[in-house]
């Protein structure tokens, strides 16, 4: 291949990394703006996150043998291991790990497979952003 | 004869630097290899060592990757599903550098610690090592091998933990 188109070729995957990249860089505050945008639509009666319900979610088994707690610990300042092969899972809470909250295909990604498995069904928006006010309230 | 006796020692001696190179090029290679025993890849690096240890793809064969692939919905009691753009990467990933397979046993979904090379290669270890709380599950490879996070399965550098 002649280097130009080489070069040209290499030029456009890192451009188009970068892109995807910015596609997916979010803070907290805009990912949880997402999801009560999300959650107005599912619910028109919504009222708001709540950590306090967030919390009760994250620690309670809801019909199987795991709840979110069960791998992320109680208190997801600390380190978590999971529940299957033992592997460390690096703490959720922002406060002890501010890359949590930050890649909105991520944090989508670990919803699906995590309600899934905990809950049988994918969580609701208010669910999620419950979730994410109780991490957030940590410190 | 003279020339010919320093003919002899000359080619001897080229004989001998030549033989010396190639074995040391050779130990070079094995080296090496032996220190990066597997491929890599980004993708899968990222997405198959999340939840364990990124397991070497020439530790199966490929329609045996080819069918963890597509049933990562239920994949041993969990949800580990891709976005499709990973999910085409990393089985491109697996199918090209993927083991040839010989003696695997193929029963429900493809497990590396069932293999006969696995068994074979684990047949010393004692089951108490096995089933302690330190290792949990034999696919727990970090367990014992240190470097397994980076691919590294020397067994040298094997330690069984108390």
């Amino acid at each position: 291949m002649p280097s130009a188109a080489r070069r040209f070729l290499s030029v456009l995957a890192v451009a188009s990394t970068l892109s995807a990249a910015a596609a997916h860089a979010v803070t907290p505050d805009q990912l949880q703006a997402e999801y009560e945008t999300i959650a107005r639509k599912e619910a028109p009666g919504f009222a708001g996150f709540s950590a306090t319900r967030g919390a009760e979610f994250f620690r309670s088994t809801h019909g199987t043998n795991w709840s979110c707690a069960t791998c992320h610990t109680a208190k997801p300042v600390a380190e978590g291991r999971h529940a299957r092969t033992g592997n460390i899972i690096r703490p959720l809470a922002p406060a002890a790990n501010a890359e949590r909250f930050t890649d909105s295909a991520k944090v989508e990604k670990w919803f699906k497979r995590n309600c899934g498995d905990v809950l049988g069904r994918g969580c609701t928006a208010q669910e999620k952003g419950d979730v994410i006010a109780f991490l957030r309230s940590l410190n | 004869m003279k020339i010919e006796r320093k003919r002899l020692l000359f080619d001897l001696t080229v004989w001998i630097t030549s033989s010396l190179l190639a074995f040391s090029l050779l130990a070079i290679d094995a080296q090496a290899k032996s220190r990066n025993p597997i491929a890599d890849n980004a993708t899968w690096r990222a997405e198959c060592g999340s939840c364990h240890v990124a397991f070497p793809p020439a530790l199966l064969p490929a329609a045996d990757w080819h069918r963890l692939m597509g049933s990562l919905d239920r994949h041993f009691g969990a949800d580990a599903t891709v976005d499709a753009k990973s999910a085409a990467e990393i089985g491109a990933f697996l199918a090209a550098n993927a083991g040839r397979g010989e003696g695997r046993v193929t029963e429900g979904q493809p497990r590396i610690t069932t293999t006969r090379w696995f068994q074979h290669e684990h047949g010393k270890v004692p089951a108490a090592v096995m089933g302690s709380s330190a290792v949990r599950t034999a696919a727990n490879c970090a367990a014992c091998h240190p470097g397994a996070a980076t691919g590294d399965f020397n067994e040298h550098a094997v330690r069984l933990p108390r």
